[in-house]
C-alpha cells in the first residue's frame, strides 16, 4: 500500500516537474531518469528510487533555503554586528533525531523490497548465465540448449566508418529468449574475470564471479525486447558485451526451443562430414572475427606485450598438436581461455584451420589442417585420461 | 662572555632555510615539507587531470575516436590512482604540515626527519607508477579498485610495479600519520585541551588514526596479489580454491575509511573558513568533533555497500544498508552546524568563502546521492553506472578538491606574506564552479538512464549529455591553469598581508607574522 501511494505521488510530482521544466517529450525524461521497468519488482525499485529522491529534494530545499536566506540576509553590509550564539542543545538534539526518524521510515519499504528480491527458489525455467571476456553464454538447464551471445554491432560503426544503427552497442547476434508470465531464475557465474549481468527493465544486476553462482529471478508479463549491459570492468572490451532479452508468448518460446534442439542435431551431422581445407577456412574466418580478433587482431598480429601474434607463430606454423591443445585448454596464468565449451567441434576445427592457413602461415609452415573429427578424438582421449 | 654571545649569534644564523636545491632535499622544516607536499600534489593534480581530459575527449561522442579501449582503461585507472593517492591525500598532508604545528603552538612536527622521508618517497612511488605507461603491455588497466582476478591472472606485467608503488605510498601515509598523531598528542601549547583544539587539527587527528588502521590492510591486499601473481598462491583465484570476493572485502575495508580520509580534513578546513567569513564563532564545536568521530567509527562497518551486487546474504545486505544510512545523521549535523554558523553572521564573500560555501552545497548533493545509493534495491540499478561516478566526483571534486583550493586561498597570505589577486580568485572560483557542475550533474542522468561506468563507448541515447559533460570537463580543466597562474603570481609578489590577514580569523596561526617566520613558536604560546 505504502508503495502504491508513493508511486502515485511520484508520478504526479514527476509530471509537475516535467511540465515546469519544458515542453520536452517523455522520451527526454526517460533519457535522464531510471527506467520503471516491466516487472513488479522493477516498479517497486523505481518507487523507492523516486521516494528517496523526493526526500532528498525536500531536505535540500529546507537546508539550502536557510543557507541562501542567510547568505542574502546576513551579509556584512546588512548585518554588521554578528550574533554570538554558538550552541543550542535542543536544536542540536532535534536535528540529530529527526533525520534519524526519516531514515527509519525510508529503511522500512527498502528492507521489504529487498526481502522480496531475495528469493532463490527454483524457477519454472532455469538459465545459467556465464560471463566471458567479452560475451555471454546462456544454458537452458531444463531444455538442454545453450548458445553464446556476442555484440553484433559492426566494427565499422564503432570506428565511425559507417553510420551508427538504432541499437548501437545494444544488439547481439543471439538474444536470450524467455516466455511471458513464467518465473525465470538466472544462475549467474563467470569463466575468467568478474562481470556483472544487468537488465535495467527487470531491476536485476548480479555480479558474475568465477567460482560463485549468484541467483536472480524475474517474471515478465509484457512481451518485448529488453536491453542491458555488463557493468563490471572486465578488461578491454567491457563496453562491448551487451545483453538482450526477448520476452515472447509461450507458444513462440516452445517453437524456438524445438528449433534450437534441431540445430544441435544438425551440428552433430556436420561433425561427421568430410571437410575440405577451403570449406574450413571459409567457415573459420567468421568464427575468428567473432571470437579472436578482440585480442589477436584481424591481421593475426596480436598486441605486443599482451596478446601473442598468430601470424608467423611457431605453434601455428608447425605444431598442430599444441595449437589444438591451447584452444581446448586455454593457457594457465594468461588471458587465453579454453574454448572447448564455447565452440562446437566444427567451429573449433574451422577456426584452427583458418589461422593455420591465413596471413602467409600456410606458405611458411606445414599448413596442416584440423578437421572436426580431430576435435572429437581429442575430447575422447581427455575423457579416457580422466577415467584413469 | 662575549664568545658565548657570538656563538649564539652564529647558531641563529643557521636557523634560516639553507640555500639551493639541498634546502628542499634535506629539509626537516614543517613549512618546507608542507610546501613540497602541496607542489607535488598540484603536479599530480595536473597529470591526473590531463588523463581525465583524455577520457572526456574519447567520450565526447559515441564511437572510438581518440584512443584504443585498452589505453582508455589505463587512463581511467591511472586517473583514479593519481587523484586519490597523488593529489588529494598529499595535499591534505601538505596542509597538515604547514598548519598543525602553528595551530597547536608547536615549533615543528614531532618527527622531522621521518617527515622528510615520508615526503621524498612519494615522488619515487609515482615515478614507478607512471613509468608503467612505457612498459610492454602498458600501465595498470583494471581500475583504481583493481578487482582480482582482472588485476592478477589477467593483468599486464606492469602490475608488479603498481604493487610496489602502492606499498611505498602506504608507507609514506603511515609515517605521515604517526607524525601527525605524535605532534598533536605531545606538542600542544599549554592550555590547549583536546576540546579546545581547532577543528582542522581534530579532523586530522581522526584522519591519521583511520590511515594507520587501514593502510596496512591495503598493503595486505596488494601483497596477496603479488603472491598470486608470482608465487603460486590462490588467494583470489577460484580455480585454486581462492575467493575473488575476498579481495573486494579486503579492498573496501580499506577503501571506505579511505574515502573519509579524503573528506574529514575538508570538514576541518570548511569549519575554519565559514567561521572566519561569517565573523561568528562556529556553531556546535563539540558536536562537530563528535560527528567526525562517529563518521570515522561508522566508516569501518559500511564497506560492503560497495558490494551490494556480489551476492551477499540478505542479512548482510540489510545490515550494510542500515549502517550506511546511519552515516547521514552525523554528516547532516555537520551541514546544519555550518549553515547555522552563517545564520545571523556578518558574511563577506572572499574567494575562500566562495569555495567553502560551494563545498557545503555540492558536498551535500553528493551526500544525497550517497543516501540514494545506500538503498540496496535501488542500488541494484545505480551500481557501477555513471550515477556512481557523479556521486563520488561530487564529494571528491567540489568536495575534497574545492576545500583544498579554499584552504590555499585562505592560508596563502600566511604562507607567502602576499595577498592573492581577489578578482582572479573569484574568476577561478566561478569557472570551476560552473565547470564542475556542467561536468558531473548530467552524469547523474546518464547513469540513471543506464550508462555503465568505465566504458570507452556508449549507446546513442547517452550522446547529448556526454557531450555536455565533456564540455564542462574541458572548462574545469582549463580553469585550473588559471589557478596555477594565481598561485605563482601570489608567491612572486602582491599586496602585503597583515599577521591577522582576515578580519574574523581565529587561531594561533594568525598571531604570527605573514609570511610565517621559518621557525614559529620556539617558545610555546599560552592558550587561555
Amino acid at each position: 500500500m505504502f508503495n502504491k501511494a508513493t508511486t502515485t505521488i511520484n508520478k504526479s510530482l514527476a509530471a509537475l516537474f516535467l511540465a515546469a521544466l519544458s515542453s520536452k517529450s517523455f522520451a527526454a525524461w526517460d533519457d535522464i531518469n531510471m527506467t520503471e521497468g516491466v516487472t513488479a519488482i522493477s516498479k517497486e525499485v523505481f518507487g523507492l528510487h523516486m521516494l528517496i529522491f523526493w526526500i532528498c529534494v525536500a531536505i535540500g530545499i529546507v537546508v539550502f533555503g536557510v543557507m541562501f536566506y542567510s547568505m542574502f540576509a546576513f551579509t556584512k553590509k546588512k548585518n554588521p554586528n554578528p550574533s554570538t550564539f554558538h550552541e543550542n542543545t535542543k536544536v542540536e538534539l532535534a536535528w540529530t533525531i529527526v533525520p534519524f526518524l526519516i531514515l527509519v521510515l525510508m529503511a522500512i519499504p527498502a528492507s521489504n523490497t529487498l526481502t522480496k528480491i531475495y528469493d532463490d527458489t527454483a524457477g519454472d525455467i532455469n538459465i545459467q548465465v556465464i560471463g566471458y571476456q567479452w560475451k555471454w553464454e546462456y544454458r537452458y538447464l531444463e531444455d538442454n540448449i545453450g548458445f553464446f551471445s556476442n555484440l553484433s554491432t559492426d566494427q565499422d560503426e564503432i570506428d565511425n566508418n559507417t553510420p551508427k544503427g538504432e541499437h548501437y552497442l545494444e544488439e547481439v547476434d543471439e538474444p536470450v529468449i524467455i516466455p511471458v508470465g513464467k518465473k525465470i531464475r538466472f544462475l549467474i557465474t563467470a569463466n575468467d574475470v568478474i562481470h556483472s549481468w544487468w537488465m535495467p527493465d527487470f531491476a536485476i544486476k548480479q555480479d558474475a564471479i568465477p567460482g560463485f553462482i549468484n541467483t536472480a529471478w524475474t517474471i515478465v508479463d509484457k512481451p518485448g525486447t529488453y536491453r542491458g549491459k555488463c557493468t563490471e570492468l572486465c578488461g578491454k572490451n567491457h563496453g562491448f558485451m551487451p545483453i538482450v532479452v526477448k520476452v515472447v508468448p509461450q507458444d513462440e518460446y516452445d517453437i524456438w526451443v524445438a528449433t534450437k534442439q534441431e540445430e544441435a542435431l544438425k551440428m552433430a551431422e556436420l561433425t561427421e562430414k568430410t571437410w575440405s581445407a577451403e570449406e574450413l577456412v571459409q567457415r573459420g574466418e567468421g568464427i575468428y572475427q567473432k571470437n579472436c580478433v578482440a585480442c589477436h587482431q584481424s591481421n593475426g598480429a596480436g598486441i605486443v606485450g599482451i596478446f601473442p601474434a598468430l601470424a608467423g607463430s611457431d605453434i601455428v606454423l608447425n605444431d598442430k598438436a599444441r595449437h589444438l591443445e591451447i584452444l581446448m585448454e586455454g593457457v594457465q596464468g594468461a588471458a587465453m581461455a579454453s574454448y572447448a565449451n564455447q565452440l562446437s567441434e566444427v567451429d573449433m576445427a574451422a577456426v584452427i584451420t583458418y589461422t593455420r592457413r591465413s596471413w602467409g602461415n600456410a606458405e611458411n609452415g606445414d599448413g596442416k589442417i584440423v578437421v572436426p573429427t580431430d576435435i572429437v578424438e581429442y575430447k575422447n582421449l581427455k575423457l579416457k585420461e580422466e577415467e584413469i | 662572555m662575549s664568545a658565548v654571545i657570538e656563538s649564539h649569534d652564529h647558531d641563529d644564523h643557521h636557523h634560516g632555510p639553507a640555500e639551493g636545491l639541498t634546502r628542499w632535499l634535506y629539509t626537516t622544516n614543517h613549512k618546507d615539507i608542507g610546501t613540497l607536499y602541496l607542489w607535488f600534489s598540484f603536479a599530480m593534480f595536473l597529470i591526473g587531470g590531463a588523463m581525465a581530459m583524455v577520457i572526456r575527449a574519447e567520450l565526447f561522442q559515441p564511437g572510438m575516436q581518440i584512443v584504443e579501449p585498452e589505453f582508455y582503461n589505463q587512463m581511467l585507472t591511472l586517473h583514479g590512482l593519481i587523484m586519490v593517492f597523488g593529489a588529494v591525500m598529499p595535499a591534505f598532508v601538505g596542509l597538515a604540515n604547514w598548519l598543525i604545528p602553528m595551530m597547536v603552538g608547536a615549533p615543528d612536527m614531532a618527527l622531522p626527519r621521518m617527515n622528510n622521508l615520508s615526503f621524498w618517497i612519494l615522488p619515487v612511488a609515482f615515478f614507478i607508477l607512471l613509468s608503467s605507461l612505457f612498459m610492454e603491455g602498458g600501465a595498470p588497466n583494471f581500475g583504481w579498485t583493481f578487482y582480482a582476478p582482472l588485476s592478477t591472472t589477467y593483468a599486464p606485467p606492469s602490475v608488479t610495479f603498481f604493487i610496489f608503488s602502492v606499498h611505498i605510498m602506504g608507507a609514506s601515509s603511515i609515517m605521515g600519520s604517526i607524525n601527525v598523531i605524535v605532534t598533536i598528542m605531545n606538542m600542544r601549547a599549554p592550555g590547549m585541551t583536546l576540546m579546545k583544539m581547532p577543528l582542522f587539527v581534530w579532523s586530522w587527528l581522526i584522519t591519521a588514526y583511520l590511515l594507520i588502521a587501514v593502510m596496512p590492510v591495503l598493503a595486505g591486499a596488494v601483497t596477496m596479489m603479488l603472491m598470486d601473481i608470482h608465487f603460486g598462491t590462490s588467494f583470489f583465484n577460484a580455480a585454486g580454491g581462492g575467493d575473488p570476493v575476498l579481495f573486494q572485502h579486503i579492498f573496501w575495508f580499506f577503501g571506505h575509511p579511505e574515502v573519509y580520509i579524503m573528506i574529514l580534513p575538508a570538514f576541518g578546513i570548511t569549519s575554519h573558513i565559514i567561521e572566519t567569513f561569517s565573523r561568528k564563532q562556529l556553531f556546535g564545536h563539540t558536536s562537530m568533533v563528535w560527528a567526525m568521530t562517529s563518521i570515522a567509527i561508522l566508516s569501518f562497518v559500511v564497506w560492503a555497500h560497495h558490494m551490494f551486487t556480489v551476492g551477499l546474504p540478505l542479512a548482510a545486505e540489510l545490515f550494510f544498508m542500515w549502517a550506511t544510512m546511519l552515516i547521514a545523521v552525523p554528516t547532516g549535523v555537520k551541514v546544519f552546524n555550518w549553515v547555522t554558523t552563517m545564520f545571523k553572521g556578518s558574511i563577506t564573500y572572499e574567494t575562500p568563502m566562495l569555495f567553502a560555501i560551494a563545498f557545503v552545497v555540492l558536498f551535500t548533493i553528493g551526500g544525497f546521492s550517497g543516501l540514494m545509493l545506500a538503498i540496496t534495491p535501488a542500488d541494484f540499478q545505480y551500481h557501477d553506472t555513471y550515477f556512481v561516478v557523479a556521486h563520488f566526483h561530487y564529494v571528491l571534486v567540489p568536495g575534497a578538491i574545492f576545500s583544498i583550493m579554499a584552504a590555499v586561498y585562505y592560508w596563502i597570505p600566511k604562507w607567502t606574506g602576499n595577498m592573492y589577486d581577489e578578482r582572479l580568485g573569484r574568476l577561478h572560483f566561478w569557472l570551476s564552479f560552473i565547470g564542475v557542475n556542467v561536468t558531473f550533474f548530467p552524469q547523474h542522468w546518464i547513469g540513471l538512464a543506464g550508462m555503465p561506468r568505465r566504458v570507452p563507448d556508449y549507446a546513442l541515447q547517452f550522446a547529448d549529455w556526454n557531450m555536455v559533460s565533456s564540455v564542462g570537463a574541458f572548462l574545469f580543466g582549463a580553469s585550473q591553469i588559471l589557478f596555477l597562474f594565481i598561485v605563482i603570481k601570489t608567491v612572486m609578489g602582491g599586496k602585503k598581508a597583515s599577521p591577522e590577514v582576515w578580519e574574523g580569523a581565529r587561531g594561533l596561526e594568525w598571531t604570527v607574522d605573514s609570511p610565517a617566520p621559518y621557525h614559529t613558536f620556539s617558545t610555546p604560546p599560552k592558550v587561555s
